[in-house]
C-alpha cells in the first residue's frame, strides 16, 4: 500500500534524504529552506538509520564539512537558500576541483545581496556558470514539484557518485513551500565501509598495505599536471552532456509557439499554456529538468518547427541566454519573468507570450 | 472537478491550516491537491493568504490569478482578492470588520459571521472551522468523513481530544452561513 502524504518541498527533501540512507546533513537554517533542517531534527534519524544531521555555525562550514564527509565516500548532503550558497561557492569549487560528490540544494530567493525570502530563479547563472572560480560544473536538477523534490534527492546522489561530482538542486521558494501529495520511498540502508572501499577506491577510508595512499585535494602546482586534469574534467563533463540530459514536453507536437521554463515557472507557465489554447494559440512548454547540461540538441530541434520561443524565468534574463545559444538566433527568442521576489501569474505569461512573440 | 480557492485573512485566524486541513480532506478522497502559502513578510506584518487547488487531475500551477472561491476574512483581503474571483464563482467573507462590503453582482456572495459565532460558543479557536463548514455548504467538494480524516492527519495526536469540538464548529458553519447576492 502505498503511503500518500502532504508535505512541503523542503520537508519532502529531508524526508528523502532520510530514507535514502543519506550518512549526513550539514547547515546553517536561512528563510526559505529552514523546513529541511527543522524536519530532520524532528525526525531524529541519527536514533534510527545513524544520519549525521548537524547545524554548523555558518554556511561556509557546512560546505566545508560536506567536504571532508565526501572525502571519506560518504553521501553527505547540505542545503541553503541564495545568500547561504553565495557563502558556500568557495567549498563548491574546492568539492568540483578534488573530484568529490556530494548534494546541495538551493532553495532560491530573490537577491542579489540579502535580498527578500521571496521566491525567485535568479541564482541560475551562478549554479551553471560557475559561481565558484575555475572550469568546473555543477550537474544541476530543477524539480518542478514536491514529489520531485523528493525523488531528485536520490537521483542526486547516483549522478554525484557517478561522475565525482557536486550536484545542485535547484529549487526556489515556490515549490520549498508549497504543500502537495507526495508518495515516499522506501527506506535504504546507509553504505557499509566494505562497501564504499569496494565500490569509491578514491574515498579517504583508512590506507590499506596493498594499495597506494588516497589523496584528496584539488592543488596542482604544476600548470601541465593542472592542465591535463582540467581535460580530464572538461571529458567528464563531455559525458555528462552526451548521457544525463532530461526535459520534459507538454503539448510540443503542434506547437507553434515555445516556452522554455524550470521549477516553479514550469508549473506555472503549464497553466498558461492551457489558458492560451483555448485562446487557439499554438504553444507548447518545454521544461529542462537538468539546467546543466541543458537540453540544448532538443531545442534546436523545436526551433526548426516554431515561429518564436518565449523562456520563462523568475529574473531579468538567465536562462534566455542559454536558450539562445541553442537555437543560433534561428527563431526569435524572448524573456519573461517577473523577479525580486514577485511570482509572475499564469495570466500574465500569456500576455508576454502575445506581446513579445504573437503581435509583436 | 477542479476548485481553485484563495482563503485570506489576519495572521492568528487559522487561514494557513484550514487551508490544509482542506487539502489533506482532498488527498483523504484521492484527489491532487496543492497548498501554496504566502509566507514572505506579509504574514509577519499580519495579513496571511494561502492558494489551496483540489483537483480530480493533476495540477499545473500552484498560483494563480484568478479564483473559483475567495474566503475572505479582513478588509485587507476583500480589497485584494474581490476583484480576482471568477465571474460566475464565489465570494464567502465575515462581516466582522468589514467596512466596505463586496459590490460585484458577477459572483455569488455569501457571508458567514464565524468571528460572532465562535464567541458564542466559547470557542474562539474553532473559527476556522465554522469558516470551512461554511465554505462545505456552498461547495460540498470533500465529503465530511474525509474532512475528519484530513482534521486527523493534520492535527498532532495531542491536540486529536479537539476533534470533536472542530466538527461541532464545520456543522455550525453550514447552519449560519448565508446568501447575500447570487448570479442568476
Amino acid at each position: 500500500m502505498r503511503e500518500l502524504k502532504l508535505m512541503k518541498g523542503n520537508e519532502a527533501i529531508a524526508e528523502a534524504a532520510i530514507r535514502a540512507g543519506v550518512d549526513g546533513y550539514f547547515g546553517y537554517p536561512i528563510t526559505p529552506q529552514s523546513e529541511v533542517m527543522e524536519t530532520l531534527m524532528a525526525e531524529k534519524p541519527w536514533e534510527t538509520t545513524g544520519m549525521v544531521v548537524l547545524q554548523a555555525e555558518s554556511e561556509i562550514a557546512s560546505i566545508n564539512m560536506v567536504y571532508g564527509g565526501a572525502g571519506c565516500g560518504k553521501r553527505v548532503m547540505t542545503s541553503s537558500s541564495s545568500p547561504g550558497v553565495s557563502l558556500m561557492q568557495e567549498g563548491l569549487t574546492y568539492l568540483a576541483g578534488a573530484e568529490l560528490p556530494c548534494v546541495v540544494v538551493n532553495v532560491v530567493r530573490g537577491g542579489p545581496g540579502l535580498g527578500t525570502i521571496q521566491p525567485a530563479q535568479s541564482d541560475y547563472f551562478q549554479t551553471v556558470k560557475g559561481g565558484g572560480h575555475g572550469d568546473y560544473k555543477l550537474i544541476t536538477l530543477a524539480p518542478a514539484s514536491v514529489q520531485e523534490m523528493a525523488d531528485f534527492v536520490e537521483t542526486a546522489f547516483d549522478l554525484a557518485f557517478k561522475y565525482r561530482n557536486p550536484v545542485m538542486i535547484l529549487s526556489d521558494g515556490v515549490i520549498g513551500q508549497m504543500m502537495e501529495k507526495v508518495e515516499l520511498k522506501e527506506f535504504k540502508p546507509r553504505w557499509t565501509a566494505e562497501y564504499i572501499e569496494q565500490n569509491h577506491s578514491w574515498a579517504t577510508t583508512g590506507k590499506k598495505k596493498d594499495r597506494a595512499k588516497n589523496i584528496i585535494t584539488s592543488v596542482q602546482l604544476e600548470a601541465s599536471v593542472q592542465e591535463a586534469f582540467n581535460h580530464k574534467l572538461q571529458n567528464k563533463y563531455q559525458q555528462v552532456e552526451e548521457n544525463e540530459v532530461l526535459f520534459e514536453e507538454t503539448m510540443c507536437d503542434d506547437a507553434e509557439y515555445l516556452v522554455v521554463a524550470y521549477g516553479s515557472s514550469a508549473r506555472i507557465c503549464q497553466k498558461s499554456v492551457e489558458l492560451a489554447r483555448e485562446k487557439g494559440i499554438k504553444v507548447g512548454m518545454l521544461r529542462p529538468i537538468t539546467l546543466y547540461p541543458f537540453p540544448t540538441k532538443q531545442l534546436q530541434e523545436r526551433a526548426k518547427q516554431v515561429k518564436g520561443i518565449l523562456s520563462v524565468e523568475m529574473s531579468a534574463g538567465q536562462m534566455v541566454e542559454d536558450v539562445k545559444l541553442a537555437v543560433e538566433c534561428k527563431v526569435p527568442v524572448e524573456h519573461f519573468g517577473r523577479f525580486g521576489g514577485s511570482v509572475h501569474s499564469p495570466g500574465e505569461v500569456v500576455e508576454a507570450l502575445e506581446q513579445k512573440l504573437i503581435g509583436g | 472537478m477542479k476548485e481553485e480557492i484563495v482563503i485570506a485573512g489576519f495572521g492568528g485566524q487559522g487561514v494557513l491550516s484550514m487551508g490544509k486541513i482542506l487539502a489533506y480532506s482532498g488527498v483523504m478522497q484521492d484527489m491532487e491537491v496543492s497548498w501554496m502559502p504566502a509566507y514572505g513578510p506579509e504574514m509577519r506584518g499580519g495579513t496571511a493568504n494561502v492558494t489551496v487547488i483540489l483537483s480530480d487531475e493533476r495540477i499545473s500551477s500552484p498560483i494563480l490569478h484568478e479564483y473559483d472561491t475567495a474566503i475572505i476574512l479582513n478588509q485587507q483581503s476583500m480589497d485584494k482578492f474581490e476583484k480576482d474571483v471568477k465571474p460566475g464563482g464565489t465570494l464567502i467573507y465575515d462581516g466582522n470588520g468589514i467596512t466596505r462590503h463586496p459590490e460585484r453582482t458577477d459572483i455569488n456572495i455569501y457571508r458567514v459571521d464565524a468571528t460572532e459565532e465562535a464567541a458564542r460558543m466559547h470557542a474562539v479557536k474553532t473559527f476556522n472551522m465554522i469558516v470551512l463548514g461554511g465554505y462545505l455548504k456552498v461547495k460540498p467538494i470533500v465529503k465530511m468523513e474525509n474532512v475528519i480524516a484530513g482534521l486527523k492527519k493534520s492535527l498532532p495526536e495531542r491536540h486529536h481530544h479537539l476533534i470533536p469540538m472542530n466538527e461541532k464548529a464545520i456543522t455550525r458553519g453550514g447552519e449560519i452561513i448565508n446568501e447575500v447576492s447570487l448570479v442568476e
